[in-house]
């Protein structure tokens, strides 16, 4: 049997500033992860990546990165994509450093 | 130390410019990522976690206080006012903007610097023993050979497209501070019979996923051999190395699959065929670089200041006790700055701390600084009377730290903080053991001990050559860290043996305390370090303190 696909969004890093950024519904990108479209469709995942691979003024490193709903949003699941929403631990810079 | 040539300012600026047509290119669109990304790597331009990361080069890790400023005002004007020192006694700014980094190499440049081949495969940084030109073991400053390496190696034509990367590290002492032993080409100044210097070579050394302590290719190579035969092994492996496997890449895989002898007689033959190439013109160089690094005026002045506040003050003399190395002159002293302030980050410096390095450089230290592989800042020559105001100053700075070669002056790379490429943190494991040993107050009656920390396999963070060494890994979803005991990074290089199952991210500070109360227990007397008692008493009594009881069934299940 396969494997339960399991939600996902895109992420990338931005060209210009080099920061985490996700695709919207919109087509929009955005710097919040919570505001990020969460795919639970695999082909549409597939047709996501390929529109966000496209966006080369934009995104660089453009991926699907595992996610679940949240009350405010889509959470990231991985500790690794959990540090990209947020930023690094030893410093209050980053995304937590805007949002503050 | 060696000024750039009208030669060097010219080919600097040239890749600035050129590079800055890159930029803009790739930001109008003409260029995608795919073609952009082998271009920005050639600059030391890394896209990270959470930024675009500069890596700046630190040619043999040797600054003065006009480099240290002008990285000081980068940080400020272009970054978050601060900068990383990296065990490749580098910098790495991890907040630059793309627009921005053509200024920024363009301010480099100004100052006699560049971050060209800071990635890449090619030949990196030639990294140098930190107290070059100071020690008293020393038998010649091995840096005027790193620079003439640094020239030879940067845009060779042959060596730009290599199997992998290419690391070269080189001391003139017999103790070894430059970890020669774990890189691809280790360069270790010795004397024949005849009392000639020369260099004892190295193969095949490296850390990361197959860690492997160099082999002997040459016991003896003349100094006027040198370029010629570094070339002919680059060369060699250059042809050899295979490109089918990066993890199978690098030169000590080349010369473990094909034998450290078949390896030799290769070189042997290659430096047969090009050493009549080189024709003297790389001597002729050698002998200009060695002035520029000719030694500074030492000045012959009484000590007694520095003894009277050595015997009042145990604040000072604490840190006069840690942070000091004997010179090779009477009367001065080499000063290790801590940049492991307990409970911040290794290696990190604030533009402002930048800037008061620089000072004291210039006020008393011969304008000298280096940056060590263990990520503290060196003034080299420093005449002991100055000491206690450069202690004072730094104390006002926050950079007199007391713990040069203590369980809190640890080696830790970037990690999953900011690193693309990490499995899991390490900073802020480094930041709670030195803040859990400072609270227990224990640190200096451990005495010297070497921690090193890697958050992924790759070791950065030097982990396999650590007296304890910490590897973070991701295993399911979760960050895990495995020990390493009995590493040794000197002339007495040892790759450290695994405990057994890693530690939780909540238990690897009370994991460290376990093992360093074993050692206290164990020990014969105060004198004898935690590597030799490892060495004495062997993996298992810190097994059992680890893992108790089922220490062996727990061992064989990993």
């Amino acid at each position: 049997m396969a494997r339960a696909f399991t939600p996902k969004v895109v992420t990338a890093n931005d060209l210009i500033e080099g920061d985490v950024i996700y695709l919207t519904e919109q087509d929009q990108w955005t710097r919040h992860h919570n505001e990020a479209e969460l795919i639970d469709d695999e082909a549409h995942a597939e047709i996501r990546l390929l529109f966000a691979s496209g966006q080369h003024a934009k995104a660089v490193g453009v991926y699907l990165a595992d996610a679940k709903a949240g009350p405010d949003g889509p959470e990231p699941v991985h500790f690794r994509e959990a540090f990209r929403a947020k930023g690094p631990s030893n410093y209050a810079h980053g995304k937590q450093e805007t949002r503050a | 130390m060696y000024t750039y040539s009208e030669y060097d300012d010219a080919y600097v600026r040239r890749r600035v410019a050129e590079f800055a047509q890159q930029v803009e290119r790739r930001i109008d669109g003409s260029l995608t990522e795919d073609e952009f990304k082998p271009l920005r790597l050639m600059n030391g331009l890394y896209l990270q976690l959470h930024a675009y990361m500069l890596r700046v080069a630190i040619p043999y890790g040797t600054l003065d206080s006009r480099k240290m400023d002008q990285l000081a005002l980068i940080a400020e004007k272009w970054d978050k006012g601060y900068g990383h020192f990296t065990t490749r006694q580098n910098i790495q700014y991890n907040w630059p903007k793309l627009p921005d980094v053509p200024a920024i190499l363009e301010a480099l440049a100004d100052v006699g610097m560049h971050a060209i081949q800071t990635s890449g495969n090619t030949i990196r940084n030639v990294t140098a023993d930190h107290f070059a030109g100071a020690a008293a073991d020393e038998i010649e400053d091995p840096r005027p050979v790193a620079e003439l390496l640094r020239q030879w190696s940067t845009d060779h034509p042959e060596f730009q497209f290599m199997p992998r990367k290419f690391k070269i590290a080189i001391t003139g002492s017999p103790n070894d501070r430059a970890v020669t032993k774990a890189h691809d080409i280790g360069l270790r100044m010795v004397r024949n019979d005849k009392g000639e210097p020369g260099f004892e070579v190295l193969v095949g050394g490296g850390l990361g996923r197959t860690p492997m302590i160099g082999k002997v290719i040459n016991e003896f190579l003349p100094k006027a051999d040198l370029l010629p035969y570094c070339e002919a092994i680059v060369s060699v492996w250059n042809t050899l190395g295979r490109r089918d496997n990066k993890y199978k890449a690098r030169i000590k895989v080349t010369v473990a699959e094909n034998g450290l002898d078949t390896f030799r007689a290769l070189v042997e033959e290659r430096f047969a065929e090009i050493r009549p190439e080189f024709t003297g013109v790389d001597q002729e160089i050698l002998a200009s670089i060695e002035k520029e690094f000719a030694a500074p005026a030492f000045r012959n002045a009484p000590t007694e200041a520095y003894d009277a506040f050595y015997a009042a003050d145990p604040v000072f003399r604490s840190w006069a006790d840690t942070n000091l190395a004997e010179h090779r002159v009477e009367g001065y002293a080499i000063v290790t700055i801590s940049l492991k302030a307990h409970g911040q980050t290794p290696g990190d410096a604030s533009a402002d701390q930048m800037r008061v390095m620089a000072d004291l450089a210039r006020r008393y230290g011969h304008d000298e600084l280096r940056i060590s592989h263990e990520q503290n800042v060196i003034l080299p020559h420093v005449h002991k009377s100055d000491l206690p105001a450069i202690h004072a100053e730094l104390a006002q700075a926050g950079l007199a730290t007391a713990n040069v070669g203590l369980i809190s002056d640890i080696i830790a790379c970037p990690g999953m903080d900011y690193c693309a490429l990490a499995t899991a943190r390490s900073i802020p494991v480094a930041e709670q053991i030195a803040t859990r040993f400072d609270e227990l107050k224990l640190e200096h009656e451990i005495g010297e001990m070497k921690i090193k920390i890697s958050g992924c396999i790759n070791a950065c963070g030097h982990h396999h050559v650590g007296h304890i060494g910490i590897l973070g890994l991701d295993r399911a979803g979760v960050e895990n860290y495995q020990i390493t005991l009995g590493g040794d990074g000197t002339e007495t290089a040892a790759i450290g043996e695994r405990t057994g199952p890693g530690f939780a991210y909540d238990e690897i500070v009370p994991a460290i305390e376990k093992i360093v109360e074993t050692y206290l227990k164990e020990r014969e007397s105060a004198e004898e370090r935690f590597l030799d008692c490892y060495r004495r008493v062997g993996i298992n009594p810190f097994k059992l303190a680890l893992y108790g009881e089922d220490a062996k069934g727990r061992a064989r299940a990993a």
